[in-house]
């Protein structure tokens, strides 16, 4: 078994908004709500859901690039709350994040050789240009960027291209987790496929470790080993990715899964649909117990009771429902 | 009986830009029946959006359309605006990616619903109300009495897009373009949207283009495929035949790159490299640089669309019509 990297503790993050009127008083927005979970050394964490379910922020406050409000962040056991905003900064060079938008999130008047050199510039103050350099053309040649392109600036890029030089950024300084938030949700299906290609590359030669935040099940079937399903800030199912997709358990899950689009048109035709009506309701007015319980098709009245906590139902299965659970 | 609605004939639309101009749709030949839900397919800038804009006369002032586009009869592009708008929103109407294009931000939604219904089909206000909160009902929208006096953005995306759809249904058009129409939507959202598309061809007979990238929602909802590469279409078939067996090195290759989520894949075959610029476009195939089978005639002569089997057509050299079965 390989060693325990991160492990989360009733992380909560909460941010503050305005009331709607006047006179509201100002209220908490619970994007993350008392998530718990651990990622050990070398596996690649999926987490999805829907749009607003709050994976965004979670992968954000694992960084503490948002604080969370609440719950404990141990980085191979020491918890990173209580680093200063210095030592907090040095950590992360061991822990990066890749974004979704791949050109608005790189400096427009940077040329590609000084971003992708940015980090080294932070975490490696020591080297001389020249090993600088060679770091740089070393890594572009690992995500399969060519050398000559060094001096060119970000909008001369493809959407791909430009993931790449995201990519090249984030593991330059050789981090040991890396948080991938929708790193292929702006580009074409070719050219997404070269991105996780990538990706999967880089696990096998550097065993990187990764949280790979996507709203697309048929890319974490791909590339996860563990999947986490978060509804309303909360999980509702965390599994390995063979019991997931084999046996899914949570009645949200199920519906997720059934719903996305296979392009296959006869194994279209064969399949069972769960239709779930609505839209998630607001975080800012969660409904009571289980937050699923407005469409959920298995919704009891005791579901309105308490909030539904994780609990083990098969060998690598957790789910947060009573009802199913209770079942087994 | 097919009942041809739509035709298109050598559909072309350039645009003037200051590098020279851009041909963003080469030469569309498309015929849709009643009833019938027709793919288009290509990744971005492949000209699925253009083509469209053109047909209903919503392209940039630097673009032009050539060629015929014929909704049972009348030929679209030789209309005059006055003219054409009558058609718009009576016969054919387009359901957009964005649903903030389609709507007005300062009109309630039961305003943006009711006004074409007085304006095209003379309907009372009352009528009008009564017809567009029938319609909010059938796309699913909850409480439709509550969110008819509301305003676009007090919806969620989902519920804007529905609310683009019952504005696209209510006048019963004979023609119904969805430009990407479940893009921006969550899967189970996604799923809601296209299983009213699927009554609306089975209840209404409304001939759908549906345009999209994703090709899970074509394998769900279309009966013909297009697929375009570079402004071209480079493959037609009946959607069972193009999942099954399809033809053009373009098709097997995006097949090939796309992930499924209902089986085990190691990894996925990339297509390398990226689409041509549609200002510089090759002399040859436009899918040569990417080509796993390219050869050199590939970089010199540009591969006509040909038929190459019942209701099937391919544009590559390397591609042969199949040998007719005897009758
Ligand atoms: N800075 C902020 N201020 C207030 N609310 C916020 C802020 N950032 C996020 N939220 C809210 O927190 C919730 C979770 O947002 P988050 O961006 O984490 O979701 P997500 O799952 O990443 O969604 P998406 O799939 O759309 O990216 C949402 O309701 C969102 O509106
Ligand atoms: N006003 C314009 N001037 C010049 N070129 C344009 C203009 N509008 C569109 N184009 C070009 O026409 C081509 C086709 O665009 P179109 O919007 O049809 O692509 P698409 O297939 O719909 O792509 P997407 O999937 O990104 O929506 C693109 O290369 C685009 O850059
Ligand atoms: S607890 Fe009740 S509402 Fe929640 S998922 Fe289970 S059955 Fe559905
Ligand atoms: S014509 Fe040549 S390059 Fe084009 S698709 Fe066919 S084999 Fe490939
Ligand atoms: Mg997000
Ligand atoms: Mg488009």
């Amino acid at each position: 078994m390989s060693q325990t990297l991160l492990e989360v503790q009733d992380i909560r993050t909460e941010f503050p908004v305005s009331g709607g009127g006047l006179f509201q008083p100002r209220r908490r927005l619970r994007a993350v709500n008392d998530v718990s979970f651990i990622l050990r050394q070398g596996e690649t964490l999926g987490v999805v859901g829907e749009s607003g379910c709050g994976k965004s922020t979670l992968g954000r406050s694992l960084l503490r690039l948002i604080e969370p409000s609440a719950g404990r962040v141990l980085w191979q056991g020491e918890d990173i709350a209580g680093l200063s905003p210095e030592e907090m900064r040095l950590k992360r060079r061991d822990m990066q994040m890749i974004f979704q938008d791949p050109i608005a999130s790189l400096d427009p008047r940077m040329t590609i050789g000084d971003i992708i050199a940015e980090p080294l510039t932070v975490f490696e103050r020591s080297l001389s240009k020249a090993e600088r350099r060679s770091r740089v053309l070393d890594v572009m040649d690992t995500v399969g960027l060519s050398g000559d392109m060094l001096n060119r600036y970000p909008h001369e890029f493809s959407g791909g291209q430009a993931q790449r030089i995201g990519i090249a950024r984030a593991i330059i300084t050789r981090p040991k987790l890396v948080v991938c938030d929708e790193p292929v949700s702006a580009l074409d299906v070719s050219i997404q496929a070269q991105i996780i290609n990538l990706l999967q590359e880089l696990k096998r030669k550097f065993g990187l470790t990764m949280i790979f935040i996507s709203h697309d099940l048929s890319i974490m079937r791909l590339i996860s080993d563990r999947i986490m399903v978060l509804y309303l800030g909360r999980v509702v199912e965390l599994a390995e990715k063979s019991a997931l997709f084999a046996d899914p358990k949570h009645p949200y899950t199920r519906a997720l899964l059934s719903a996305a689009p296979v392009p296959d048109p006869k194994a279209a035709r064969a399949r069972q649909r769960i239709m779930l009506r609505g839209d998630p309701p607001s975080p800012l007015d969660p409904p009571s117990g289980c937050a699923f319980r407005t469409r959920c098709p298995l919704a009891e009245e005791r579901c309105a009771q308490r909030v539904q906590e994780l609990e083990t139902v098969a060998e690598g299965q957790e789910i947060a429902c009573e009802v199913v659970a209770g079942s087994l | 009986m097919r009942k041809s609605i739509f035709k298109s004939e050598d559909l072309t639309v350039r645009f003037d830009t200051p590098e020279g101009e851009v041909q963003a749709v080469s030469g569309l030949n498309l015929d849709i029946a009643a009833g019938e839900t027709v793919a288009i397919v290509g990744e971005s800038g492949s000209g699925k959006s253009q083509t469209f804009l053109s047909v209903m006369g919503l392209l940039a002032k630097n673009g032009r359309a050539s060629g015929k586009a014929v909704l049972e009869g009348r030929d679209l592009l030789k209309m005059r605006p006055s003219e054409l708008d009558v058609y718009r929103g009576r016969d054919i109407s387009m359901v957009f990616q964005d649903p903030m294009t389609g709507l007005n931000p300062s009109l309630r939604i039961s305003r943006q619903l009711t006004e074409t219904l007085e304006v095209h089909q003379g309907c009372t206000r009352k009528e009008a109300d009564a017809r567009a909160l029938a319609m909010l009902e059938a796309v699913g929208i909850p409480d439709p009495k509550r969110r008819f006096r509301m305003y676009p953005h007090e919806l969620s995306g989902g519920m804007r897009q529905r609310v683009m759809i019952a504005m696209a249904l209510l006048c019963e058009p004979k023609l119904l373009i969805a430009d990407e129409p479940t893009t921006a939507l969550d899967v189970t959202i996604q799923a809601q949207i296209l299983e009213l598309f699927g009554q609306l061809k089975r209840g209404f007979d409304t001939a759908l283009i549906l345009i999209t990238h994703d090709l899970g929602v074509v394998a769900g909802l279309a009966d013909r495929v297009f697929v375009m590469y570079a402004g071209r279409v480079v493959e037609e078939a009946p959607v069972d035949d193009l999942f099954e067996d399809p033809k053009h090195p373009y098709t097997k290759a995006l097949l090939a790159s796309t992930p499924r989520i209902d089986t085990d894949l190691e990894s996925l075959e990339p297509i390398p490299g990226r689409p041509p610029n549609l200002q510089r476009l090759p002399k040859g195939c436009a899918f040569a640089a990417r080509c796993a089978f390219a050869e050199a005639q590939c970089h010199e002569l540009r591969p006509p669309l040909k038929s190459i089997a019942n209701q099937r057509t391919c544009a590559c050299l390397l591609v042969e019509a199949e040998e007719r079965e005897p009758v």
